[in-house]
């Protein structure tokens, strides 16, 4: 009932509004759009674990950073490996596009640096964060998973060679020929 | 002159007959009056967002329910393939923008309507524009464009110091959507029922596969076509520049490297047609549909134009796929809705001229009503975002800090600027606006 009345008030106002006269109203600044309310938010909020870190090229963007992580165990101990984020117009509806920047030898990782992380695509929902990223992404570093490969070498090694992962994912990020490619010194 | 007086009787009889005459389901306050109709013909003002498929057919059908201030807003210009649907386009119009040809068919076929065109982004027009319509309708085809067009009719609400919204402020935004046989029609009241925002949860995510399992284990049309658009693409960029859906030459690319690869996988059904499918993630469009979509939302408008009838409260779903499915409910309002649950909050500033970043943030912590922990604010000034102070991101940080000393008119913030706050007491952003109380002394 209380909505029936508010929609009566509303036409009468409505009525009573003169063609071409707005409401005055202070301040006529654009309003900040949702995403960059959401992503203020989820950045303020942003509770990195101690092997990663954020930089931001330009503070005012909050939409394009970088994420840095140095795993201090497992694998990848020692290496230090950029991911860069786009967080586009349509975010939390969207995830934001998530790039790995550095040439890395890991079976869920390609040559482009694209991800394979199920929430960067087919599981990500709204209510996750940049933080639950950042969290995915640094498990992907503790445990890499062979059985969804994107470098089907790699997945391969691993699964049939520990030993031998170990050493290749040292080589690489030490610089070096790993499986004939070559990859970038990427040493911490 | 009398003839022309005797047509104008005959033509609105039937709107007469509703809007003189009380009924049994005429809305409780409803007052009937010759008034009523006469707001439609001579001053409701009525924007349509979208010239496409249900663009066309709002237009069509507010303008013939006596609507003559009607403007229409798309970017879009008018393709071969919309022709079978958007009816006010003919095979001649094709190149030329959707909004103008539409509002030029009506104004030549329909007496005395005046539809006013506007073929840009609606990102183009300001607060100004939108605040000139008594009710905005959208047919549109894009979530993000339905996020910021209820961001905008949100904006417009003004609330007096106790939080209490003013209700002259509101510009009731009516929206539709279709997806092949399905479609979908609600009435927003911003700040009073829920927005696009609160009900965000509703849209389906796009269609994404797995990205393993389009590179190695492919077993779907769709995979191959999706793999040479996310990973071959970005590779080898054969054009030099982004992927356009709309570009024959990209999309016979990705045609030709998505067969090569079925053929690889022994996966049969890459079409050309798919290809174009998948990279413009089109739904093929039921003209049905959209007509059915329409005329709910033509009346909705019809309703809350002249309060005849209680409108629509405030979600309805329609599906004919197998037989003819409707139902109606409320979508909730979320109480923590970031836009249309995010009342700005007033704080008066004595001296805009003394006061320090610093002192607001002080302010902040202190304020009984806030008691804030470790906030953070952003801002909006001339459309750019700008990051006032963010103590929690340590490069941010670093490079925000000398703002802390700086004066709030130092930083560019003038009275009734809106900053975002964001801290972890609250489970959303806040928005605080200034209000200067200086002015007088400026003056003296």
């Amino acid at each position: 009932m209380e909505v029936c009345e508010s929609f009566n008030n509303l036409t009468e106002a409505a009525l009573q509004k003169k063609d071409g006269e707005g409401t005055p109203r202070s301040g006529n600044q654009k309003k900040a759009s949702a995403a960059q309310l959401r992503i203020t938010k989820d950045l303020s909020e942003l509770n990195l674990p101690k092997t990663c870190s954020t930089e931001f090229p330009d503070p005012d963007d909050l939409l394009n950073f970088k994420l840095v992580i140095c795993p201090d165990e497992g694998f990848y101990k020692g290496g230090r490996f950029i991911f860069s984020f786009k967080v586009g117009p349509n975010y939390p509806h969207e995830p934001p596009k998530v790039k790995c920047e550095t040439q890395v030898y890991h079976p869920n990782i390609d040559q482009q640096g694209n991800v394979c992380l199920n929430i960067l695509r087919e599981d990500w929902k709204p209510v996750l964060t940049i933080n639950s990223i950042v969290y995915g992404l640094q498990y992907l570093f503790l445990e890499p998973n062979a059985e969804d490969p994107l470098n089907k070498e790699a997945a391969e090694v691993l699964t049939t060679n520990r030993r031998v992962f170990e050493q290749n994912v040292q080589k690489a990020i030490r610089g070096g020929y790993v499986g004939g490619i070559y990859f970038d010194r990427c040493l911490k | 002159m009398e003839e022309v007086k005797e047509s104008h009787q005959k033509r609105w009889i039937h709107l007469k007959k509703v809007l003189e005459r009380p009924g049994p389901f005429t809305h409780p306050e409803f007052e009937p009056s010759p008034d009523i109709l006469d707001f439609i013909l001579s001053t409701c003002k009525i924007l349509i967002i979208g010239a496409g498929g249900l663009g066309c057919e709002l237009l069509k059908d507010l303008a013939m329910m006596g609507f003559k201030h009607i403007d229409i807003i798309d970017m879009d210009i008018i393709d071969l393939s919309n022709l079978n649907r958007q009816f006010l386009f003919r095979h001649k119009d094709i190149g030329v923008s959707k909004a103008q040809v539409a509002a030029n068919y009506i104004n030549a076929r329909i007496a005395g309507c005046q539809v006013t065109p506007h073929c840009c982004p609606i990102e183009d027009k300001k607060e100004d524009f939108y605040r000139g319509f008594h009710i905005i309708v959208c047919g549109l085809d894009s979530i993000t464009a339905r996020r910021w067009i209820n961001g905008m009719v949100v904006s417009l609400l003004n609330y007096d110091d106790n939080g209490v919204l003013d209700q002259s402020s509101i510009i009731p935004l009516v929206d539709g959507g279709t997806e092949g046989f399905k479609g979908n029609a609600r009435v927003i009241l911003p700040g009073m029922t829920a927005c696009v925002e609160c009900t965000l949860d509703l849209y389906p995510p796009q269609v994404t596969y797995p990205l393993c399992t389009i590179a190695n284990t492919p077993r779907l049309p769709e995979h191959c076509v999706e793999y040479v658009k996310v990973v071959q693409w970005p590779k080898e960029n054969p054009f030099g520049v982004a992927l356009d859906g709309d570009d024959a030459q990209h999309t016979t690319w990705i045609y030709e490297k998505a067969l090569e690869r079925a053929n690889q996988f022994n996966i049969h059904g890459v079409t050309f047609r798919l290809v174009q499918g998948v990279v413009k993630n089109i739904i093929p469009a039921v003209a049905s549909t959209n007509a059915v979509i329409s005329a709910v939302c033509a009346t909705e408008v019809f309703k809350l134009a002249t309060s005849c009838c209680t409108p629509l409260n405030n979600f309805m779903v329609f599906n004919d796929i197998d037989g003819i499915y409707t139902y109606a409910y409320e979508a909730e309002k979320k109480d923590n809705c970031t836009v249309c649950s995010n009342i700005p909050h007033p704080v008066d500033i004595d001296d805009p001229c003394k006061m320090k970043l610093k002192d607001l943030i002080d302010f902040l912590c202190e304020n009984i009503k806030f008691q804030m922990k470790n906030p953070g604010l952003t801002t909006t000034i001339d459309g750019k975002s700008k990051t006032l102070y963010i103590p929690t991101i340590k490069m941010i940080e670093e490079r925000t800090r000398p703002n802390l000393s700086k004066t709030l008119i130092d930083l560019g913030l003038r009275d009734g600027q809106e900053i975002v706050v964001a801290d972890v007491t609250t489970p959303t952003s806040v928005i605080i606006k200034l209000r200067y109380t200086i002015s007088d002394v400026e003056i003296n």
